[in-house]
C-alpha cells in the first residue's frame, strides 16, 4: 500500500478513536498510531526531497527568477472587474500588498497579492517601488483592514504570496513589524471567509504567513515556503551564506515535502520551463484550483471554517510525547 | 525506533550542571556598569545590579521560583519533546543537538508550562528557556503553548508568559513557522472565552516568538533594556548598510514607539501581574 494511504487509514482510526472519552489503554493506542502516522510521513519527506532532475536551490532560484509573474499578472488574468483599494487608515499604503475586490468566474471575491515590481514593469525604479515586495507594518494592517471587510460580507479572499521576507529595517521596526505580523495571523485564524492561499514564488516566513494563515494552502510547482532564507539559515548554522544550496536542502521548502507534512493542499503545475516562460498558462493553470477550493469552502458555515482553520493549523507540528501522562505511576 | 522512551517524573531538581556553577567563583561582574556583586546579593536582587539597575540573564529555575508564589509550581507536559523530522543535519545533525540542549539544560525543550498561583489566584505561567537552543520556537514549543492556552481556557485561568527567544528553529524548517499560526488560533480562542493573558518580553525577543504569541497579550510588558524586535539587528544592519542608533529595538524604544503598555523593573513585576490580574480577572 502506498504511504499517503497508509496514513490517511491510519488517520481515519484516529479520529475515530479520539472522539470519544480516552482510557489509558486507549490513550496507548492513540500514541502508538500516532507514531506510526509519522514514521511514514518521515519516510515521505526523505523520498520526496530526492529530485534528481532539480536540486532545492534550483527552486529557490526559479521562485526568484526576474520574469517570474507576479501577484498583478495573476490578478489581472484570473479575474475581472479588479478594483484596487489602498491603505492602512494610520500611516501610509504600502506598495508592497496590493488589495481588491474583484470577480472570479462571476462571483465577487477579495484579494490580496505582495508584489515585487510594477505591472509588467520590472526596471530598477519599478521593483523598488515595491520595496521587492518586503512588506512594512502598514501592508499588512491594509491588508487585514480590508481582509475583516471581505468577511464581514462574508465574500472568500484568495492571497497571492510571494515575498522574500518582511521588510527588516528601521522603520519597519519603530513601527512594529512583529506584532502588525502576529496580530494578521490571529486576525486571519477567525475571518468567517474562505481563506485560499497561493504561493506564487518566495513564501519568506512570517512575512508570507502574516497574509498566509489561510484555510487552503496552494505552492505553484517552482516555488518555497520556508522559515528563514537558505542564505539566512547558511549564514547562522554554517556561518557561510555561500551554503544556502545545504540550508534549501536541509530544510524542505519545496512543495513537494511540504505536501507530504500536510503543511500545504496541492501543487500547481506549471508551464514549460516554468512559470516564467508563460505568464498567462501559469495564470490559468491555477484557476481550476482555485475553483475546486472556493466550490468545497462554500458550503461551510463561518463557525465550522474557523473551527477547521484551527484545527488544520493544530495539526501540524512534530513531535514525541515521550511516555502518556496517563500511565505515569 | 523507539518513540516512547520509558523514564521517571520529571522533579524539579536543581540539575548537576546548575549545582557545578554555584561553586566557580563567588562574584559577579555587571556588564553595564562593571561593578562587582556578591553572587549572593546578586541573586537575592534578582540578579538586577544594585548600581545601574542593570537586568543580568536571569536562569529559568529562579525566573520561576520567582513567579509563582512561595516558588511552588507544578510543570506539565514536560514529557513533548522534540524530534528530527526532516533528518536535519548542519555542522552537526539535529538529533545531537536536541540531546546535548537537553544534557546541558536540564530542560526538554525552550519552554517550561506550568501551573501555581500568583498573589493567590491560580495562574498558568509559562517560561521560555534561552539557553535550550537558543530559545528557538519549534513543534514543542508551539505545542506547549498552544495546550497551555487551551488549558487556560478549560480551567478559566490567567496566562502569563515570559518570553526569550532568537526566533523560529530552522532544524524543524516550515513546520516551525506553521506553530504561529497555530498558537495564533488558540489565542484567538482564549480571547474570544475573555480569559486573561499577560506576555512579558525579556533579553532577547525577536523573530517569530515576537511575531505571535510576545505581542498579542492583553497587556504587552517587558523588562528594562531587553532587546526586542522581529528582524535582528544583524539582518538589518546588514539590509540598510548602516549602523543602527544606539538603544534602537531596546524596550525604551519599543515603549516610545507606542509597542510595549509597559517597562516594568524585575523587581516590581510580581506585583504589577497581580494588580494587573486584579483589574483582568474576577
Ligand atoms: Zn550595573
Amino acid at each position: 500500500m502506498e504511504k499517503a494511504t497508509q496514513i490517511k487509514l491510519l488517520e481515519a482510526q484516529l479520529a475515530q478513536l479520539a472522539s470519544a472519552p480516552h482510557t489509558p489503554a486507549q490513550d496507548e493506542e492513540i500514541m502508538r498510531l500516532q507514531a506510526q502516522v509519522r514514521r511514514l510521513q518521515q519516510a515521505i519527506l526523505g523520498e520526496a526531497n530526492d529530485t534528481p532532475e532539480m536540486t532545492p536551490m534550483d527552486r529557490v532560484k526559479l521562485a526568484r527568477h526576474p520574469d517570474r509573474p507576479y501577484a498583478l499578472d495573476f490578478i489581472y488574468a484570473l479575474f475581472t472587474d479588479f478594483h484596487e483599494l489602498h491603505g492602512d487608515r494610520r500611516f501610509a499604503d504600502d506598495p508592497a500588498i496590493v488589495c481588491g475586490f474583484a470577480r472570479f468566474e462571476g462571483e465577487p471575491v477579495f484579494i490580496v497579492g505582495q508584489q515585487k515590481a510594477n505591472y509588467k514593469q520590472r526596471k530598477m525604479e519599478d521593483r523598488k517601488y515595491r520595496n521587492f515586495g518586503m512588506p512594512k507594518p502598514e501592508g499588512y494592517r491594509k491588508a487585514i483592514r480590508l481582509m475583516q471587510m471581505a468577511a464581514k460580507f462574508r465574500r472568500p479572499i484568495i492571497s497571492f504570496i510571494d515575498t522574500p521576507g518582511a521588510y527588516p529595517g528601521i522603520e519597519a521596526e519603530e513601527r512594529g513589524q512583529g506584532e502588525a505580523i502576529a496580530r494578521n495571523i490571529i486576525e486571519m485564524m477567525r475571518l468567517a471567509s474562505p481563506t485560499i492561499g497561493v504561493i506564487i514564488g518566495e513564501g519568506g516566513s512570517g512575512g508570507a504567513l502574516a497574509v498566509g494563515a489561510c484555510d487552503r494552502m496552494l505552492m505553484l510547482e517552482n516555488t518555497i515556503y520556508s522559515v528563514i532564507s537558505p542564505e539566512g539559515c547558511a549564514s547562522i548554522l554554517w556561518r557561510d551564506a555561500s551554503k544556502a544550496d545545504k540550508a534549501a536542502a536541509a530544510m524542505k521548502i519545496t512543495p513537494e515535502p511540504l505536501r507530504a507534512a500536510g503543511i500545504i493542499d496541492a501543487i500547481i503545475p506549471e508551464p514549460g520551463e516554468g512559470a516564467h516562460t508563460d505568464h498567462k498558462a501559469a495564470a490559468e493553470a491555477v484557476r481550476p484550483y482555485l475553483v475546486k477550493y472556493l466550490t468545497e469552502l462554500s458550503t461551510l458555515s463561518p463557525e465550522k471554517l474557523i473551527e477547521q482553520r484551527y484545527t488544520r493549523y493544530c495539526r501540524l507540528g512534530a513531535f514525541v510525547i515521550e511516555e502518556p501522562q496517563s500511565l505515569s505511576q | 525506533m523507539a518513540w516512547f522512551r520509558r523514564k521517571r517524573n520529571i522533579t524539579d531538581e536543581t540539575p548537576p550542571t546548575d549545582r557545578k556553577v554555584r561553586t566557580e567563583g563567588l562574584f559577579v561582574k555587571c556588564p553595564a556598569c562593571g561593578t562587582t556583586h556578591f553572587k549572593k546579593d546578586l541573586e537575592a536582587n534578582l540578579n538586577v545590579c544594585s548600581n545601574c539597575g542593570h537586568h543580568l540573564k536571569w536562569p529559568t529555575r529562579q525566573r520561576l521560583a520567582h513567579l509563582f508564589d512561595e516558588g511552588r509550581y507544578e510543570t506539565f507536559d514536560d514529557n513533548i519533546v522534540s524530534t528530527d523530522i526532516l533528518g536535519f543535519f548542519d555542522t552537526k545533525s539535529y538529533a545531537d543537538r536536541i540531546a546535548q540542549a537537553r544534557q546541558s539544560t536540564g530542560f526538554n525543550d525552550a519552554i517550561v508550562c506550568a501551573e501555581g498561583r500568583l498573589g493567590g489566584r491560580p495562574i498558568i505561567g509559562c517560561v521560555m528557556v534561552m539557553e535550550f537552543i537558543g530559545g528557538s520556537m519549534g513543534s514543542v514549543v508551539g505545542e506547549k503553548v498552544t495546550r497551555a492556552i487551551e488549558r487556560a481556557i478549560a480551567k478559566k485561568r490567567p496566562l502569563i508568559i515570559v518570553s526569550a527567544s532568537g526566533g523560529a528553529r530552522m532544524m524543524e524548517g516550515t513546520y516551525s513557522l506553521m506553530q504561529l499560526a497555530k498558537i495564533c488560533g488558540a489565542l484567538a480562542r482564549l480571547d474570544a472565552a475573555r480569559i486573561p493573558y499577560i506576555s512579558v518580553l525579556t533579553d532577547p525577543t525577536t523573530g517569530g516568538v515576537t511575531a505571535s504569541f510576545a505581542m498579542l497579550g492583553d497587556i504587552n510588558i517587558a523588562e528594562p533594556g531587553a532587546l526586542i524586535g522581529f528582524a535582528g539587528p544583524r539582518v538589518i544592519e546588514q539590509t540598510i548598510r548602516q549602523k543602527l542608533p544606539p538603544g534602537f529595538q531596546r524596550s525604551e524604544f519599543l515603549l516610545a514607539h507606542g509597542m510595549l503598555d509597559a517597562v516594568v523593573d524585575r523587581r516590581q513585576m510580581r506585583k504589577f501581574l497581580i494588580d494587573a490580574l486584579d483589574f483582568m480577572a474576577r
